[in-house]
Formats: C-alpha cells, structure tokens, sequence
C-alpha cells in the first residue's frame, strides 16, 4: 500500500488545515458559510456583544428560508415571532454588509438549494451552515457539515471551525437502478442497511456506478441525507457532470479561472488504492421503492412490503422503540405498506424540491387527480428559480389540474416552522428527510418518500409501487 | 462559559433511544433569537399534554404524569441517563441550551449524534459515552433506587456509582481542556491569527476562484 493514497475527504481535510494540536484537533478554514434565520440571530448577537465583525463577508450568503410562508408572501409574515426573526436577518447582513437573498428575491429558496443552484457551492471548499443538512452540498465534492450556533459565531469572528478528523466510510453502490427508483430510495435504503447512527463519527462518500449515474440533483437528494444516518458529512467525486452543473452559473469562476478551477476540481476523487474506514456495497438492483413506517428515518421498507412486528425486534430496546413508533404512527404490525392511507402529501424540502424532482412527481400526476381522502397536496419548489423553471416547462398547470397546491419556495412543512403542519393524527406521505415524532406538526405521522412515490400517493389516496405506474 | 470539573447530581433516566433534537426542543420554540429561556420547553412534547407554543407560562400547563421528568422523584435532577444515538437530527443549539437551562450538567448514553455531542461542549455541558452494558445496568440502578446520585469526575474522566463503582469515559485532551476550564474558542482561535492569515494568503496563490 502506498501510504500516499487519499481519499476525498484526506484531500478535502488536508487543503484546509491552519493548525494542528497535539490531540489533532485542528483549526480548519472555512471556504462559504451559509446563514439562514433561524440559527444565526444569537451568532450575531454574540459577535457584536463581543465587538466583532465577519472575518470575511465574501464567504457568505444569506437566506430566510425555514419561516417564510409559501403563499400570499406579499402580505409579509403573520406570526410576528417569525416575522422578528427574518427582520432580525436582514438588520444583521444590512449591518455587516452581507449578501442576502431577501424574502422577495426570486433567488431566495431553501439555503441548501441556492447554494449549488448559485455555484456559490464549489468543489473542494469547506462549506457550513448552521442547519444539519448543510452535508448536501458534499454532492459536490466540497466537505460541508452541519454547525451549531456557537460555531455560527466562530466561522463569522475567525473563518475557521476546531474539527477532529472523521473517519471515512466508503457506500458503494453498483448496477443500474430499476425503472422508478431514484437517489432518495438509495439514501432510505442505506440508512435501512446501516441505521441512523450507523455513520456516527464517519464522514461518507458516495461511490460505485450506480451513483456516477445519479444527476447532481440525485446527489445532493443522497449527500442530504447522509446527516440521517449519522454522518456530519456525505461526499460524491468530481466528474463530468459536476463540472457542467457548475459552468456558467453566478458565483462560478469565470474565463481563465474557470479552466484553472476545473483542473484543481479533476483532482478531487479517491485514489485508487485509498483506504476507508469501513466500506459499505449495496447492489443497487436490490433496491425498490421505500417507505419508512416509524418515527426513525431507519424505519424503513419497500413499498412491496409490510409493517414490521415488534416481537420480530433484534433486541428489547429496539422493540420498546418498533413499539412506540408503531403506536404513535397509529400502525398495527403486518398492515401491507399499500394498504396505508395518506390524508396530506408534502412534496418540498431540502431534499427533494429540486427541478428533477418536481419533473418527477408531476409525471406522475399528469393527467389524474388527487384522491378524495387527501386532503391536501402541496408542491413547495426548493427556490425562487426553480419555481420559474417549473413554471417555464408547464409542470405548475400540471400539478393545479390534478389538485396540489402550487407554493412559493421554502423550508415549510418539511419542519412546519411556518404555517403549512399536520394536525395530530394526520399522516403524510413526505418527501422531507425526517419522520421524527411531531416533526411536521406536533401529533403528525410522516411516511418518507421519493417525490414520484409521494405523488403517487397522493392520486391514489395511499401508498402504490410507483413502479406499476403508468 | 461555565466550567465543568466534577458534578455530584441526581440522575434521571430516558429509556429511549435515538432520541433527537426535534425531540429534545420542538421547532416552534426555535422562533427565538434568544439563548436562554428555554428550560421550560425542553421535551415540550413529552412533557405536557397541552399543545406548547412559544410565549406561554409554562407553569400552569398539564404536566403529562407518564413522563419520566414529571416524576417526583426524579425533580432536581442534573444527569440524564440515556440510549443510544442521543441528540440525533437537527443541528439546533437550542437542544443543549434547553437541557442546560432545565439543570442538566452531564449526560451519559452508549452514544451521541456528532452535531450534538460537539454543541454540548460549546454550553458547558458534559456528554459521557459509556459502554451501553454499562448504561444498562445504570438504568437499573436508578429504578432500583431512588435519590441514585452519580458522581462525574471530568480531570479523572471518571463516573462513580454510589456503592463506589468507578467507569472511566474517554474524551479529547483538547475539549476537556477547554470545558475544565470554560475557556471561549474564540478567544483561543484569535491566538492563531497569523497562521489564518499566512494560509488565507497562500490559498490566495492556490487557488484564487475560492475568493470572489
């Protein structure tokens, strides 16, 4: 073995090291910083209290995106907790000069979907946020992790962030997956395999040709995610597609530091003979369409399959949870996944409200009609941006005429820190990352889906094999 | 910051795993821009049977008796025993800020979600990875016996039982430095101004698209 053979991340890690203390955690430099509302108001408290300004107000881009309503926007925000804490925004970039996207921007949108769709997101940065899905943007190969608030105040007063290196888990997907089985079936079918906490102090990169053949729009849905199966950070190599994704967007290099740019990009990749920490494969003609059944993005099925009994539980603690969750969920143990009825289907989030994504849905909806039981179907596009590009390709009228909402963009029922909840006992079918107890509403039931799986459900009024449909 | 040496404290148990920040501070309390105050919705959900909303006087909303908090026995608590992969979910600071305004100093579980366990350290509390038979037999310890009292020695990286029984717990020299003594990593990483600067500019030469 060579001892010189990186991974991504030994790449990513050692182009970023300022300093280095003798129990190795190190002063890593941080490259863009992304600030939404909710996190970053006791940030900047602290740093005036303190008497300090941004370190570099280039690196950042700000955005309100979890309080924002998605629809009569014009006439501001009722809730006037949420409305301080999006003034509270705007005072701080006014203050410190920053860039922000406002709420009447039509760039604003959910800040992990700006980013990429800027090309404020590049390969090879380090990217943070204060918001836990920031492992999105690793889809570029750029090593972005989710930070707390505290850390908000320290990449703003310093640029860097004290880090101890991950290790480095490999998930190796290969094959070609089936007719109707997309990146968010992979990251539900992963995080099935390994469980939540099975990437707990490692940091992932994507690999293998099933995920070469994912859009970037596919890899950021998995990079997403990798947060909910533990892992601060998810990563997919540079290839092509990155590059083109990137060519020409705003906040790309240009000209001749384009080229430069993209020669230093091609670097970023695994060498051959690099070690991981762990290696997961996955042949990705075993993956169908998922849906989770419990309050744990691991619990988790093919559509194709049932819900599971709690005496079947691997251990005692696991089958007091199976137990809780199936209760909470309103679920008796066996009850076929198509057999579930939905009353309410989100179609939105961070991880799933990109172009693809609705183009996927509404090919589904395209021609039938949201089922009577369902009462209420919501598109909310990821920004300002995609809304237009949806707009532009007619997938608006397609979803108005089969009956969902058509929204402005935002966080919204993904955490329902806006407006749009359940009601307790409702169940939806979700495309959001996480069923958590009352997350989208205290009392809701989340089922999580692909876009095309939640569209389906919604016309079917439960959940179908979107593969048997037409 | 508040430092963290040793900790004598009444335990509490939460016999629950994945137990994640959703959980821990529901989404509504996040409207805040405050960092303080929110003891009183920590596991909101859990603990009242009424729908929590952020402004309300929480002592005078139902209390949910099931819940272990609201049990007699275990008020005052200030360590919480809990399962595996606690703080999962959301990198929300509130999370450890609730738990530290609610009293808690320590936590111990098999195992801790990363944001989580890093956010603790920023609040001057303590997160104890201990192996999950010895959470085990800790939950049944504090069943067994009421007022179960732990003794958390940071220096020692040690949690002793009241019978004596000592579990030594692993943690970086770094974070315990700066717990111990409740330094600012701000003020430490402005010691190392010249080195942010030195590789500012030599990224500058490396790779000059990365500053617009």
């Amino acid at each position: 073995m060579r001892m010189s053979a990186r991974t991504l991340y030994d790449k990513l890690w050692d182009a970023h090291v300022v300093h280095e203390s003798p129990d190795g955690t190190t002063l890593l430099y941080i490259d863009r910083h992304l600030v939404h509302e909710v996190t970053s108001p006791q940030a900047f408290e602290g740093l005036k209290l303190a008497g300090r300004k941004p370190w570099r107000p280039d690196s950042i881009l700000a955005v309100p995106d979890h309080n924002v309503p998605t629809r009569d926007r014009e006439k501001g925000i009722a809730d006037p907790v949420s409305r301080l804490q999006v003034e509270t925004l705007d005072a701080n970039c006014k203050e410190f000069r920053l860039t922000e996207f406002r709420m009447d921007d039509r760039r604003q949108g959910i800040v992990h979907v700006i980013g990429p769709e800027q090309g404020f997101t590049q390969p090879g940065m380090t990217i943070v946020c204060g918001d836990s899905h920031t492992s999105t943007h690793g889809a570029f190969a750029a090593l972005a992790f989710g930070i707390g608030t505290s850390e908000v105040e320290h990449v703003l007063a310093t640029q860097c962030l004290w880090q101890k290196k991950s290790k480095t888990m490999l998930v190796r997907v290969e094959g070609q997956l089936g007719q109707g089985v997309t990146a968010k079936d992979v990251a539900l079918a992963v995080i099935g395999r390994i469980g939540t906490a099975g990437g707990t102090g490692y940091a992932i990169e994507f690999g293998g040709s099933a995920i070469r053949a994912l859009s970037m729009e596919g890899r950021m849905t998995l990079c997403n995610m990798a947060i909910e199966a533990g892992a601060r950070a998810g990563m997919v190599a540079v290839d092509d597609k990155t590059i083109e994704y990137l060519r020409g967007r705003p906040y790309a290099p240009q000209g001749a530091m384009w080229d430069r740019a993209v020669e230093y990009w091609r670097t970023l990749v695994s060498d051959p003979d690099a070690v991981f920490d762990a290696v997961v494969e996955i042949d990705a003609a075993d993956i169908v369409p998922q849906v989770t059944w419990g309050t744990s993005p691991e619990m988790v099925v093919p559509v194709t399959g049932r819900v599971p009994d709690p005496a079947e539980a691997p251990n005692p603690v696991k089958r007091a949870d199976w137990e809780r969750a199936l209760n909470y969920m309103g679920l008796a143990p066996h009850t076929p996944i198509a057999e579930i009825r939905v009353d309410k289907v989100f179609i939105g989030s961070c991880t799933n409200s990109r172009i693809e994504d609705l183009r996927a849905a509404a090919e589904v909806a395209r021609g039938r009609r949201v089922a009577p039981n369902v009462k209420l179907a919501m598109v909310v596009p990821g920004s300002g941006l995609v809304k237009a590009q949806a707009e532009a390709e007619g997938l608006d009228r397609v979803f108005k005429e089969a009956g969902f909402e058509w929204r402005d963009p935002g966080c919204s029922m993904c955490l329902a820190m806006n407006a749009d909840r359940l009601e307790p006992g409702e169940r939806c079918a979700s495309t959001s990352n996480r069923n958590f107890e009352g997350r989208q509403g205290a009392g809701g039931r989340t089922h999580l889906v692909s876009p095309a799986m939640a569209a389906a459900a919604a016309v079917f009024g439960h959940f179908v094999d979107v593969r048997n449909v037409q | 910051m508040t430092p963290f040496t040793r900790h004598v404290g009444l335990v509490a148990p939460l016999d629950r795993a994945n137990v994640d920040t959703d959980a821990i501070i529901p989404k509504q309390f996040l409207k805040s821009i405050k960092r303080t105050g929110f003891g009183p919705n920590l596991f909101d959900e859990w603990r009242y049977l009424d729908r929590g909303e952020p402004g309300q006087d929480c002592s005078k909303r139902p209390l949910n008796p099931d819940f272990v908090l609201n049990q007699p026995r275990y008020q005052g608590a200030s360590i919480l025993l809990a399962r595996e992969n606690f703080g999962c979910g959301s990198s929300r600071e509130h999370a450890p800020w609730a738990l530290a305004d609610y009293g808690f100093r320590a936590l111990i579980a098999p195992s801790f979600a990363d944001i989580f366990y890093n956010n603790c350290f920023k609040n001057g509390i303590l997160p104890i990875v201990l192996p999950a038979e010895v959470v085990d037999r800790l939950f049944q310890e504090t069943y067994a016996t009421e007022g179960y009292r732990l003794t958390v020695d940071l220096t020692e990286q040690t949690v002793t039982t009241p019978a004596g029984e000592v579990f030594r717990f692993e943690v970086d020299a770094e974070r315990k430095h700066r717990l111990l003594n409740g330094l600012d990593d701000i003020g430490i990483t402005l010691q190392h101004v010249d080195a942010i600067r030195a590789y500012e500019q030599r990224r500058r030469q490396e790779a000059p698209w990365l500053f617009v």
